[in-house]
């Protein structure tokens, strides 16, 4: 792999993982605003608020960027960037085509997992060093949460992955047929709602819960450290959208593949990301024990039989 | 767990899904929201906007400005002698308004004024776009007051089966038959003396207090 073409994969990852995400919060905003019976951001940029996302983030860039004083300001300072890099960093192994990945990894499904994972502990970071107690209990309810969902999480991958019989996510697409609709349906509920939880979205925003713990782990942010906060966010909608497609929607198969086979990605991809907007429209927020006792009590158990009924499957049919 | 608890376990799944219905549906209606200062809302005649006046209708009574509850209309006139139309006639004097003025950051749009105008000089109009940055600009003069006619709705028609408005129902009625002049003339006969009342007996204290406590 020569320089240039290093600069080429990662500038076109960098365009990705920052036009997707804008595209997922003006489908978002306007999704969420007809389902309340509104409209939504309609003057931004003319046609319908289609800058919306544009202006807010040159909003955030205007704003000052405040670092409180009794907080861990080094801690402070780089957790933002400790949770939006690694979903960068995911991104790149999500493949959108036969041949068509940022960076071919072995076992992709395992690097674009352990990035997720280690997203979450931005959040811990700036929960911890912000000295608020706010923030500290957002973060707290935040690790607890993420440690119940990460292993059904992972359960579910690991059925997908078996079924396939390799862990590069683009073999899983290779290996997928349409069957795996049925056979993996519960590995695929286990795996939406895990990373529901793991985005800390409604109806799984516990950590956040503006209602009761005003931003949770990010109260004391302000201006772009804010903004990269927002922006991992969506990031993690589109990378776990994506995770979706490829493992148990087929990726890009579908007609004309070799060619418009990102399309298909893609469309998979959103298709995902505009239920889990549709979640967040429709759901109330989980109390914590109700989280808690949904992610042991019926996400582990479910994960863990769909790992048994994978095995059963693979065994039988090789 | 309790039975409560029990029974509302049991119905979630339903519940979820109404909601992901609900929202699913409210998505797919057309939304309710007026595009305000884009497209001007539609407004029902009788709305309270501001007070227009009609100029030439105002007799410089005073009834409004009397009865307004917050003292917001101000009324000046002068009174003008008219020579008389006739030759030998008697001059009349009528009044005329300098300056009629309501202040808005006073006014409490409860309307009593319009109520109360006997020659149809005020009029609530809907529109409402007078917002000012300075308070004292709140304050409509005549002119400006009688800028808002234009935009006075006509007056909504009558419900069905309801009474003739009372304009209608004198210019129908048929015109008065002259009298007989014999029976006018007829002289009455004359009453009887009526007998003198007899004093009511002064009331006790007692009896004075009765209704107030």
């Amino acid at each position: 792999m020569s320089v240039l073409e290093v600069v080429v994969r990662s500038v076109a990852v960098l365009a990705a993982f920052l036009v997707f995400p804008l595209l997922v919060g003006q489908t978002e905003h306007k999704v969420m605003a007809h389902m309340q019976g509104r409209l939504g951001p309609m003057y931004a940029g003319g046609f319908h608020g289609w800058a919306q996302l544009v202006a807010d983030g040159v909003k955030f860039a205007q704003k000052e960027d405040i670092t409180p004083r009794a907080a861990d300001r080094t801690i402070f300072r780089i957790a933002p960037f400790v949770a939006l890099v690694p979903y960068l960093l995911a991104m790149a192994a999500l493949p959108l085509q036969r041949g068509v990945v940022a960076v071919d990894v072995p076992a992709s499904a395992l690097l674009v997992l352990a990035a997720t994972s280690v997203g979450a502990l931005g959040t811990l970071m700036a929960g911890w060093a912000s000295a608020n107690k706010y923030a500290l209990l957002g973060a707290l309810r935040s690790a607890a949460q993420l440690v119940s969902y990460e292993l059904p999480l992972v359960l579910a991958v690991a059925s997908a992955c078996l079924a396939a019989g390799t862990l590069r996510l683009s073999g899983v697409v290779e290996a997928w047929s349409p069957w795996w609709l049925l056979w993996q349906l519960p590995g695929a509920i286990v795996f939406l709602v895990a990373a529901l939880a793991e985005l800390q979205r409604p109806p799984f925003d516990m950590p956040i819960a503006d209602a009761e713990l005003v931003m949770g782990p990010w109260t004391e942010y302000t201006g772009l450290r804010f903004a990269f906060f927002l922006l991992a966010e969506y990031a993690g909608i589109v990378v776990f959208s994506l995770l979706f497609a490829v493992l148990y929607l087929g990726g890009w198969r579908g007609p004309l593949d070799d060619h418009i086979g990102w399309v298909w990605t893609l469309l998979k991809g959103f298709v995902i990301a505009i239920l889990v907007i549709w979640f967040r429209v429709a759901w109330p927020r989980m109390r914590e024990d109700q989280l808690q006792r949904m992610a042991w009590l019926f996400l582990l158990p479910l994960a863990l039989i769909q790992l048994g009924l994978t095995g059963i499957g693979v065994v039988m049919t090789r | 767990m309790n039975d409560k608890a029990k029974s509302s376990n049991k119905g979630i799944l339903p519940g979820i899904l109404k909601g992901l219905a609900t929202t699913a549906k409210t998505a797919v209606k057309p939304v309710h929201t007026h595009e305000y200062p884009d497209v001007a809302p539609d407004l029902p005649p009788r709305s309270r906007g501001v007070i227009a006046l009609l100029e030439e209708n105002c007799t410089s009574c005073m009834l409004c400005a009397r009865e307004c509850p917050d003292w917001c209309i101000y009324i000046d006139s002068h009174k003008e002698t008219i020579p008389a139309s006739t030759e030998g006639g008697r001059e009349r004097q009528r009044n005329v308004l300098d300056d009629f003025s309501i202040d808005f950051s006073l006014c409490m749009y409860c309307g009593i004024c319009i109520e109360v105008c006997p020659f149809d000089a005020l009029f609530w109009s809907p529109q409402f776009e007078y917002a000012e940055t300075d308070i004292r600009d709140l304050l409509h003069d005549k002119d400006r007051l009688g800028g808002w006619m234009e935009s006075v709705p006509p007056p909504p028609a009558l419900d069905e089966r309801s009474a003739e408005p009372a304009e209608v129902a004198a210019a129908n009625k048929p015109a008065r038959a002259p009298r007989e002049p014999s029976a006018a003339r007829e002289p009455r006969e004359p009453r009887a003396p009526r007998e003198p009342r007899t004093p009511r007996e002064p009331r006790g204290p007692r009896a004075a207090e009765g209704p107030e406590a």
